[in-house]
């Protein structure tokens, strides 16, 4: 019925906007790409050289306090963390953990910024919200394919599919805790005369703050969800064996390293939900 | 020389505020121009001057534009048009710099909802005000100490606001405001969210603090009670407007339009009023465990000729005159049952405030209100004629 228009070459559009970004910015991905892949590689080893015992016992101690002196969480990651020892996934797990810290420190210290600008000003969060829909809820498949042509195979093109996924929960929540302050502490700083950066630091942020920890809670859980979907591009770890048990189609392998994730989640998310004490 | 002078002061809330304006110097009224234009008018072309060491009360119903009026004097709403003058600076003009300096220096606030910071301890949120100045941590933290033992919280400097009661929050706003000694104050509707009893000493406190301090104090509030109570000039305001600006008396006595009587009106407070609204709190003693020692020693202190008495569980049981006390103390008498006399005039917290007139009349002692038995609180002829007062004049020359 629409025949008079022709089908618009969008596809085409988009292969030669790809190249053209690559080749253009190549001064800018190639050294990303050798010097944070070295980083990732390098923080992985070293972790994987350490005696994963004193990993687990840190780790333990480290969920003891935290939970407020419980030893449910404690006793969950010794025996958890075991478990994948005992599978002989440990240093896959480095991987796979290395892969999370950076791409949940990336989305953090990126996110949080971007979502004090969009509680500070009407026009960015509606530029920045459909940016943030767009990154959440675009297929992963379609974004590694341009993030292989900017940075080759290996962990950095995972770091960067994890960090489109998980970025947008801790854009949002900061976004909304800081625009949840009630009225009267923002009127109250004001009026005795804070300074913008005065009312964000002191005032808004430690309000904010709760609702914070829990975008970043969930930024690290999405992160920790593409560890699958990374492997296709070449990420090592736990998603490594998932994918190949998938290849293979050897249920107890897949079942096994899938099991894995799941216990790192818990793990990180229990201690990540116990920063986020409320305020007094 | 006022302190502060508002001149033809408007606010108009919508996209086409500058139509709105025009209309509104037409004449049209606030209805008239929400239809045409979509605009609300906060605040219209309000016009007066405040003096030095004034309690000035802006009154109105809820949505008269009193709560916009006092943050366009510190400009946490930006005027539409008009100017505010403190002593000869004009607040409309000035720069985020120069305004920021105003709010420090000169003016502070006091919020409704108290507006303390629930992350920080008492300490931290009297200090907050120095804090942003950048004045060094001893000296602010000296300065709050201060304004905390003003309003009588020194030692609660290092609990957070959420372990005090309402009034002790609200107190702890009126340091943060003080401490940086500032010379207007403006207050939201500071006490509206206390108990009435609370409130009432509140506001006892505020005017204790004001003779010693004289500050310049703008105090919004929608009850006329509160504004009789402690305004030197009311200024009543509706749909935006300010209708009158006069004393209590001038308010009570000349309103100036049907709406300003009508509010006056309304508020014929000897019909609805009780013994609940209008009581103080009482000095008592217990019998059970104090002896006449006690009882004059709080006589003295509160200035009494005759105290109450109750047991343990607050059940009233008569009261003691000063002179039969020091006779019995005297005599070495230890306990206060001996001299104990009933014959007090009692009403319950639901007798209408016409109705204590007549007990109270020829009592020999404050009227004791009671509930089930138990002494909750006291009323002495005072308060009842300046309650009665407040609304009818006449009403008390027929009693009387």
């Amino acid at each position: 019925m629409l025949d008079f228009i022709p089908s618009l070459p969008i596809a085409s559009w988009v292969d030669d906007a790809v190249k053209w970004v690559t080749n253009t910015f190549e001064f800018f991905f190639d050294p990303v790409k050798d010097q944070f892949g070295w980083l990732l590689d390098t923080t992985a080893e070293y972790l994987s050289m350490i005696p994963p015992i004193v990993i687990i016992l840190l780790v333990a101690v480290l969920a003891f306090f935290m939970s407020g002196k419980k030893f449910g969480l404690a006793a969950f990651t010794i025996i958890g963390l075991l478990f994948i020892e005992n599978q002989e996934l440990w240093s896959e797990l480095m991987y796979t953990f290395t892969l999370v810290f950076y791409s949940s420190l990336l989305a953090v210290v990126i996110g949080i910024p971007v979502g004090i600008l969009m509680s500070k000003s009407n026009t960015a969060e509606s530029i920045i919200r459909p940016i943030l829909d767009f990154m959440q809820t675009m297929p992963a498949f379609v974004y590694l394919i341009p993030a292989v042509a900017f940075f080759g195979i290996g962990m950095v093109p995972g770091v960067f599919a994890s960090f489109i996924f998980a970025t947008p929960p801790v854009v949002r929540f900061t976004n909304l805790g800081i625009r949840q302050v009630s009225t009267e502490l923002v009127e109250a700083s004001d009026a005795f005369g804070a300074t913008g950066q005065q009312k964000l630091f002191k005032v808004e942020l430690p309000m904010a703050k709760p609702t914070i920890m829990a975008g970043v809670n969930q930024t690290i859980m999405l992160s920790l969800s593409m560890v699958v979907i990374a492997s296709m591009i070449g990420a090592s770890g736990l998603g490594r064996n998932v994918l190949s048990a998938l290849q293979r189609a050897e249920a107890g392998a897949g079942f096994v390293a899938g099991f894995a994730i799941v216990i790192l989640a818990i793990i990180i998310d229990r201690l990540t939900q116990n920063l986020n004490k409320p305020n007094q | 020389m006022p302190v502060i002078e508002v001149d033809n002061l408007s606010k108009i809330f919508g996209k086409r505020s500058k139509e709105a304006l025009s209309l509104l110097d037409e004449g049209l009224s606030k209805e008239e121009i929400l239809k045409k234009t979509g605009c609300t008018v906060g605040v219209n072309r309000a016009k007066f001057q405040v003096e030095a060491g004034e309690v000035f009360v802006i009154m109105g119903l809820s949505g008269s534009g009193k709560s916009t009026l006092v943050r366009l004097l510190n400009r946490l709403i930006n005027p539409t048009a008009g100017d505010v003058y403190v002593h000869d600076d004009n607040l409309s003009t000035m720069n985020k710099e120069q305004l920021r300096r105003v709010r420090r220096e000169k003016m502070s606030m006091v919020f409704q909802k108290f507006g303390l910071f629930p992350f920080r301890t008492v300490l931290e949120n009297t200090v907050f005000g120095m804090e942003v100045q950048g004045m060094d941590k001893e000296e602010r933290e000296k300065k709050a100490t201060d304004a905390l033992e003003l309003v009588g919280l020194g030692s609660f400097a290092h609990q957070y606001p959420s372990q005090l009661s309402g009034g002790m929050q609200q107190r702890v706003g009126l340091a943060r405001a003080l401490a940086n000694d500032p010379e207007i104050l403006l207050m939201d509707e500071a006490f509206s969210a206390l108990d009435p009893l609370i409130r009432k000493d509140m506001q006892d406190e505020l005017m204790d603090l004001q003779e010693k301090m004289q500050k310049t104090i703008i105090f919004i509030t929608h009850d006329l009670d509160e504004a009789l109570r402690i305004g030197d000039r009311i200024a009543l305001m509706k749909d935006g407007s300010i209708v009158q600006i006069g004393t209590p008396e001038e308010i009570l006595m000349n309103p100036a339009n049907d709406y300003v009587e009508k509010f006056v009106e309304d508020v014929d407070r000897s019909k609805v009023l009780t013994a609940e609204n209008i009581m103080m709190r009482p000095e008592t003693v217990d019998f059970d465990k104090h002896g006449p020692r006690v009882a004059l020693e709080r006589m003295r202190e509160q200035g009494l000729s005759s105290i109450y008495v109750i047991d343990r569980t607050r059940q009233l049981k008569g009261y003691v005159n000063a002179d039969d006390v020091l006779e019995a103390r005297n005599n070495q008498v230890t306990s206060l049952k001996e001299i104990i006399k009933d014959d007090m005039p009692t009403v319950e917290m639901e007798t209408p405030v016409q109705e204590i007139f007549d007990i109270i009349h020829d009592a020999p002692v404050p009227v004791a209100v009671t509930e089930e038995g138990k002494l909750r609180g006291i009323i002495v002829r005072g308060t009842l004629i300046a309650a009665l007062a407040n609304v009818n004049g006449n009403g008390v020359e027929d009693n009387a």
